[in-house]
């Protein structure tokens, strides 16, 4: 089975986030793969393994450091990928643009399936796979909890998250998959791993190589932080149920829930 | 002259820090007070490859090197240095198998160490001969067709988990030194058992125990290196041990750094942060200043072994510096926590006693001093 997963390099999440104009100051920030992504990895060399065939191929849009996060992929287990380096591309951190730069450079790629997360965790939007199996013209699940392909590789059944329980789907190959957490429980690159991991084959591309002239159909006007957490108030009282009454009090007149 | 990682040992170094803040670090508190040995990491710190450090791909080893073996054990001491300890004999135990074991010693043994489907153990010390490791009395008995091999180690770590333990033993009771020779026990041979297991200040996850020889029958070919070669095999595994202990050192002594900074931010006394005392702060600037440099030994003894380059000196210096660095540091996280660094409800209390072991197994400080100074003074 042959198949694609899409990876984002993303600040590490304990990193102290500072907004920098329509962005966030980067210097300092340690960069990993984004979480959701490394399980769609994970479960892209899980597939490969349980069906003894094919090939995992990573895809990323991003800067020159983006490769750290490839590479990691790639001592993971993944066999190649394509890094598409082009900077109006990943500075217009836009969901569509980077979609069909993705898009573009699966097309030229031999797939059953497409791996992403289900979001990046550092814009969050959660678009991407939706639009990639649009662009493809194929179906999209995301949130995806479980994955059994078929051994002819004609179909496979999902189990992805809905509110509150699961659904089962059945749906034919290929397909756009997003990973969610739960999925699985991502490996550590082995010391071989990381080792074979500089000779694995990484193509260098540019949207204008992959022949997309989309634009961004988003700008980003301002970035601010949430406002800080107001002090908590302590509810005084004589006894238990003075105290009770000024809570009840408070709840209907100043934060107005009751 | 480069201070620079490459790309492989700065992966290595943070598979090394992830695996060990998310496997090690949440269940080693718990593993020191109960003395449990950490089986479960260290199969999968095995199958990861971190076993098999130096040893070369052909051998089923990952071949990255001494520098990123320092790096790597450096975070795996940060988290828990009972479990660093057994990362650095595994690996050490690959050395002699490497250095003078013949074509079938290598795929019989060294492949299975270096992919850690088996782990080894190291066996010198005894009763009687610790730092004098020359007058070892374990006595190995030529019968023909096998060794007959008689007598008690001491202090042998994880030999209670062991498959295989390279063995020191005498051949020739009348040339010291000169008369001793490697072998490679398996763990099922007839006639060898363990005994009682160390009650220990600290590193108490880590396995330290008694090996009992009786009659135990070892194969010919079993015999590492020639008759004769044992004192050269063990010492020639041990400049490379050291180089782990000084890691191991680094890493407990950059626990006890973080651990100090987090509590002088958060301890406040005469209405202020005790990191805004200048007696705090200058602890801090100590330790932090002593442990760039132990740092910087134990890398630059590696990267000497990475070049091919004699490091007996160089290592031992890293081991001496680092293992001393290793005990202030801890004596000063211990200080800056006050009363409350003395109890077990603090991280310090562990890191305070599994730092005091570094400056005397692999060689005491003043072993390592006689080592430096031989390297020193010779002509
Ligand atoms: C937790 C732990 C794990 C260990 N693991 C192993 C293992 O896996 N394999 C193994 O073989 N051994 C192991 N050892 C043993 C360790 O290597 C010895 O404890 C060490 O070599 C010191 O020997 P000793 O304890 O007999 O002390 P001694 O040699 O009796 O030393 C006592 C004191 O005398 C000093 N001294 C001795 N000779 C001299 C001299 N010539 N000049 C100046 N001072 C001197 C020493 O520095 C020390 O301060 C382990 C020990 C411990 C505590
Ligand atoms: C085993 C044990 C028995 C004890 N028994 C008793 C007892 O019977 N009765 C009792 O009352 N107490 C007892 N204590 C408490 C003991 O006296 C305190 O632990 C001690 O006074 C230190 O206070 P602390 O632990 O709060 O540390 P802190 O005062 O918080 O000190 C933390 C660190 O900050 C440093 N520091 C604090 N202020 C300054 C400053 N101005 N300038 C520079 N450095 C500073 C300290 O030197 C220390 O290194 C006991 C403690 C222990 C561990």
């Amino acid at each position: 089975m042959n198949t694609v997963v899409c990876m984002k390099q993303v600040p590490d999440t304990e990193t102290l986030i500072k907004v920098q104009g329509t962005g966030i100051a980067t210097d300092g920030i340690k960069w990993v793969m984004s979480p959701y992504d490394e399980f769609a990895v994970e479960e892209a060399l899980q597939q490969k393994e349980k069906m003894k065939a094919g090939a995992v191929t990573i895809v990323s849009l991003g800067p020159d450091r983006a490769i750290e996060a490839i590479r990691t992929g790639l001592a993971m287990g993944a066999d190649n990928a394509v890094h598409i380096n082009d900077s109006a591309y990943y500075n217009a951190a836009d969901p569509f643009a980077t979609a069909a730069v993705l898009a573009a450079a699966i097309k030229n790629l031999q797939y059953d399936c497409v791996f992403l997360g289900k979001q990046a965790i550092d814009d969050d939007s959660g678009q991407v796979p939706a639009m990639v199996g649009e662009l493809l013209g194929i179906p999209v699940i995301t949130q995806v909890l479980k994955l059994e392909v078929a051994a002819d590789k004609s179909k496979a059944t999902v189990t992805r998250e809905v509110e509150g329980g699961q659904a089962v789907i059945e749906v034919s190959l290929p397909v756009v998959l997003s990973a969610q957490k739960g999925l699985n429980e991502p490996r550590y690159a082995s010391l071989p791993g990381i080792m074979k991991a500089k000779k694995k084959p990484v193509d260098v591309k540019t949207a204008a190589d992959l022949g997309v002239t989309a634009g961004p159909a988003t700008a980003i006007k301002e970035m601010t932080l949430p406002p800080a957490r107001q002090a908590g108030k302590i509810i005084g009282g004589d006894d238990a149920a003075a105290k009770a009454a000024a809570l009840a009090k408070a709840l209907q007149e100043e934060v107005k829930i009751i | 002259m480069a201070f620079q990682m490459t790309s492989e040992q700065e992966m290595i170094r943070l598979m090394a820090r992830d695996f060990a803040r998310k496997e090690l670090e949440p269940h080693a508190g718990r593993r020191d007070r109960e003395a449990i040995f950490p089986q479960d990491s260290i199969r999968k710190m095995g199958e990861l490859g971190l076993m098999g450090m130096m040893v070369p791909a052909e051998y089923g080893g990952s071949n990255t090197g001494a520098v990123s073996y320092c790096l790597a054990l450096q975070e795996i001491a940060y988290a828990c240095a009972s479990t660093a300890v057994t990362m650095s004999v595994a690996n050490l135990s690959t050395e002699p198998l490497l250095r003078f074991g013949n074509e079938e010693q290598k795929n019989t043994y060294l492949v299975p160490l270096a992919q850690g489907r088996m782990l080894g153990a190291f066996a010198v010390t005894e009763p009687e001969a610790g730092s004098d490791a020359g007058s070892i009395t374990v006595r190995a008995e030529d019968r023909g067709d096998h060794y007959l091999i008689n007598g008690t180690k001491i202090f042998i770590t994880h030999g209670a988990y062991a498959d295989v333990i390279n063995l020191i033993a005498r051949t020739d009771p009348k040339k010291g030194s000169r008369g001793l020779s490697a072998f490679i026990i398996e763990k099922s041979f007839p006639g060898f058992s363990i005994g009682s297991t160390e009650e220990k200040m600290g590193l108490r996850a880590s396995n330290t125990v008694e090996l009992i020889f009786e009659d135990c029958r070892v194969p010919k070919e079993n015999l590492l290196g020639r008759e004769g070669q044992g004192f050269a095999i063990a010492m020639n595994a041990l400049d490379s041990g050291r180089i782990g202990i000084s890691s191991q050192a680094v890493g407990i002594a950059r626990a006890c750094l973080d651990e100090a900074i987090s509590y002088a931010r958060q301890r406040r006394q005469f209405g202020r942060n005790i990191g805004s005392f200048q007696a705090i702060q200058w602890m801090i600037a100590d330790m932090a200043t002593q442990i760039e440099a132990a740092g910087w030994l134990a890398l630059a003894a590696a990267d000497r072994k990475d070049q091919g380059l004699p490091f007996t000196k160089e290592a031992s210096m890293a081991k001496l510096f680092a293992s001393e660095v290793a005990n202030k540091a801890a004596y000063k996280a211990l200080q800056i926590h006050g009363g409350y660094g003395y109890t077990k409800e603090y991280k310090v209390e562990r890191l305070y006693r599994d730092a005091r072991v570094t400056t005397i197994y692999e060689g005491t400080s003043e072993v390592q001093r006689l080592v430096i100074a031989r390297e020193m003074l010779k002509e």
